[in-house]
């Protein structure tokens, strides 16, 4: 008796192989909607990711390099600290690997005197504003990473000269009326005089300073009312933070470095993530829905073609085939037309990926196991799609299927 | 072979006894011809001995295994390896070349790929293809489509070649190469089993067995016929 056996797998695909050629433009149109769903679900997590990235990215650059110190008995209403933050902040803090800049200020009580700008043209109008006046040292402008839009800061030499200028911020000087310096403006605190040397643009850290008005901190010690500084920015090489955090209270205040208090900032990624597995959510839908669509398209093809088939399946049967290997044929087949739409639809949502990122000039960023995964997923649609005709095939009778073929 | 009391009762309303109370026996070599109208159930014996369809009662012994008591699998085994089909409608598969129908047979029974291609190769020449190989079915006549659906059943050295009405689409003149054709083989010491209702088929056989209303008869030989 002839043994039991199988099919050879290289047979089996062979012959589902050529079944789906002998008919290219029916296979064709039969794997567009797994194409079109594999597709989509590759566009949309591929451009996720690399969207995700590129912002993750900005923010963690930012965040990354970033330490804050403060007083550790915080502002509030308990006992003064016994040890105080120090001023030479740049001396102190410059001098660790790894920092880039590092700078601090602090809020000038300046009572209930008001910021005024003195121009010749607005005298008629009452130009006296409550804003807030902040002592801050030259290092805080490159340590928020600030940009000018006019005019330039103070160095080192203006604190110690008590030099009158200030510094605005944007928000202060439109209030104040005042769009450059290059007439060398005026603003008085009270009744002290300044003179405007530059105007804030944007500043990447601390963005509240945009309302203040900036001075020196040897200048705000010998006219107003000057504390110890209340914050400290510290802007550091990519990496180097935490190393910078543990020792920043150290060099700040050696005899007393419980009194500082550090803090590494953190990515707000939660709400971020939150924000991305929304849009995600939708597009993977989408994409899925697309699939289920391809997936009953490759269904009612395979289906069709077993009802058309049928005289193909009675010459199989009387070659030798069993029902087994006629309902692994056409499982085959489906699952044939399922990969190769997995494989194409994987590869055009590779292609969306790639070129959504060069249109935006971002680093297209993919899962690597994204397209393999894809195709392989297609594969499985197509295996499920193909159960029901398969089963419908193996259950055909073969001396039936010859006479009606 | 040997088939005892077969029957065969389609469970349709009302029940068609295709076959009643069969006995054939068919030996090895033998070249028999199955005389009948269409519905006498000559096409349901041959899918019977063909194994493609099973009787509702009786036994069949085929090399001397039972064959009914044998599962889906080894039945198709039996199919693959023993026996050879040729069908009035030739069955050929129309987007494949005449080599690769011919090699088809190779698939369900497990010969070797290298093997096909030259054993292909060797039964189109047995049936005097050889030219046609390349050709697609379409572009072939009835007699050459036959030839080749013959070729396909002889691939895998059948002991047995079961025809259903061979010459049923096939002008004389075809009808008479393959007629020819079939001579060759059971001088070979094929066994052939030939259906047909044209009596110019069946004298050519050895044997003529006709099939009256499901009851098959064995005919005897009339004088003028060549032995």
């Amino acid at each position: 008796m002839p043994a039991l056996r199988a099919v050879g797998v290289r047979d089996l695909l062979d012959e589902a192989l050529a079944s789906v050629l002998a008919r290219p433009s029916r296979s064709a149109l039969t794997v567009l909607g797994t194409v079109l769903g594999i597709c989509a679900l590759v566009a949309t997590l591929g451009v996720s990711t690399t969207a995700g990235h590129q912002i993750v990215g900005r923010l963690d650059e930012l965040q990354a390099t970033e330490v804050v110190a403060e007083p550790a008995g915080g502002s509030g209403f308990g006992a003064p600290p016994v040890s105080e933050l120090p001023w030479d902040i740049e001396d102190r803090l410059e001098r660790l690997n790894g920092v880039v800049a590092a700078g601090g200020y602090a809020n000038v009580d300046v009572g209930d005197r008001l910021v005024s700008s003195f121009l010749i043209e607005r005298l008629t109008r009452d130009l006296s504003f409550r804003l807030r006046v902040v002592a801050a040292t030259p290092g805080l402008f490159e340590a928020t990473r600030s940009t000018l839009s006019s005019g330039r800061t103070w160095d080192a030499g203006f604190s110690e000269r008590e030099d009158r200028v200030a510094v605005l911020g944007r928000a202060a000087a439109e209030r104040l009326g005042i769009t450059d310096v290059a007439h060398a403006p005026a603003i008085f605190v009270g009744d002290e005089p300044f003179v405007v040397i530059g105007i804030l643009d944007e500043l990447a850290r601390e963005g509240d300073l945009a309302a203040a008005v900036l001075i020196p901190e040897g200048t705000a010690r010998g006219l107003f009312d000057l504390g110890a500084p209340s914050r400290l920015i510290v802007d550091t090489e990519l990496g180097a933070a935490p190393t910078i955090a543990a020792q920043a209270p150290l060099a700040l205040i050696p005899n007393d470095p419980d009194q500082v208090r550090v803090t590494l900032a953190q990515a707000p990624r939660g709400v971020q993530a939150g924000i991305e597995s929304d849009v995600q959510a939708l597009f993977v839908t989408l994409g899925l829905v697309a699939l289920l669509v391809g997936g009953i398209g490759i269904a009612n093809t395979t289906l069709v073609s077993v009802l058309e088939r049928v005289g193909e399946i009675g010459l199989r049967r009387a070659l030798g085939a069993g029902r087994s290997e006629i309902a692994l044929h056409f499982l085959a087949e489906s699952t044939l037309l399922g990969f190769v739409g997995g494989i194409l639809g994987a590869s055009g949502g590779v292609i969306v990926v790639v070129g959504f990122a060069a249109s935006r000039d971002w680093v297209p960023v993919l899962d690597p196991w994204l397209a393999p995964t894809a195709a392989v997923g297609g594969a499985a649609m197509g295996l499920v799609a193909g159960l029901y005709p398969a089963l419908r095939a193996a259950s055909l009778e073969a001396a039936e299927a010859l006479r009606s073929g | 072979m040997l088939l005892e009391g077969v029957s065969r009762t389609f469970e349709t309303e009302p029940p068609v006894r295709a076959l009643r109370q069969v006995d054939l026996t068919v030996d090895e070599g033998d070249y028999a011809a199955i005389e009948g109208r269409s519905g006498s159930g000559k096409s349901t014996l041959l899918n019977i001995l063909g194994l493609l369809d099973a009787p509702t009662e009786g036994r069949y012994w085929l090399d001397r295994a039972d064959v009914l008591a044998q599962s889906d699998s080894e039945r198709a085994a039996t199919r693959a390896r023993r026996i050879g089909f040729v069908f009035q409608s030739f069955h050929l598969m129309p987007h494949r070349n005449v080599l690769e129908n011919v090699m088809l047979a190779g698939v369900y029974s497990r010969m070797p790929r290298g093997e096909r291609i030259e054993r292909a190769e060797s039964v189109l020449q047995r049936v005097g293809m050889t030219h046609r190989a390349s050709f697609v079915p379409t572009q072939l006549s009835g007699g050459e489509r036959q030839r080749v659906a013959i070729a396909r059943a002889l691939l895998t050295h059948p002991r047995l070649l079961l025809c259903d009405e061979p010459t049923g689409n096939l002008d004389s003149r075809n009808t008479a190469t393959i007629l020819d054709l079939f001579d060759e083989l059971a001088a070979d010491g094929l066994t052939l089993i030939v259906i047909t209702h044209d009596e110019l088929v069946s004298r050519r056989a050895r044997r003529r067995l006709v099939m009256v209303d499901g009851m098959l008869s064995e005919q005897p030989r009339r004088l003028d016929e060549p032995a």
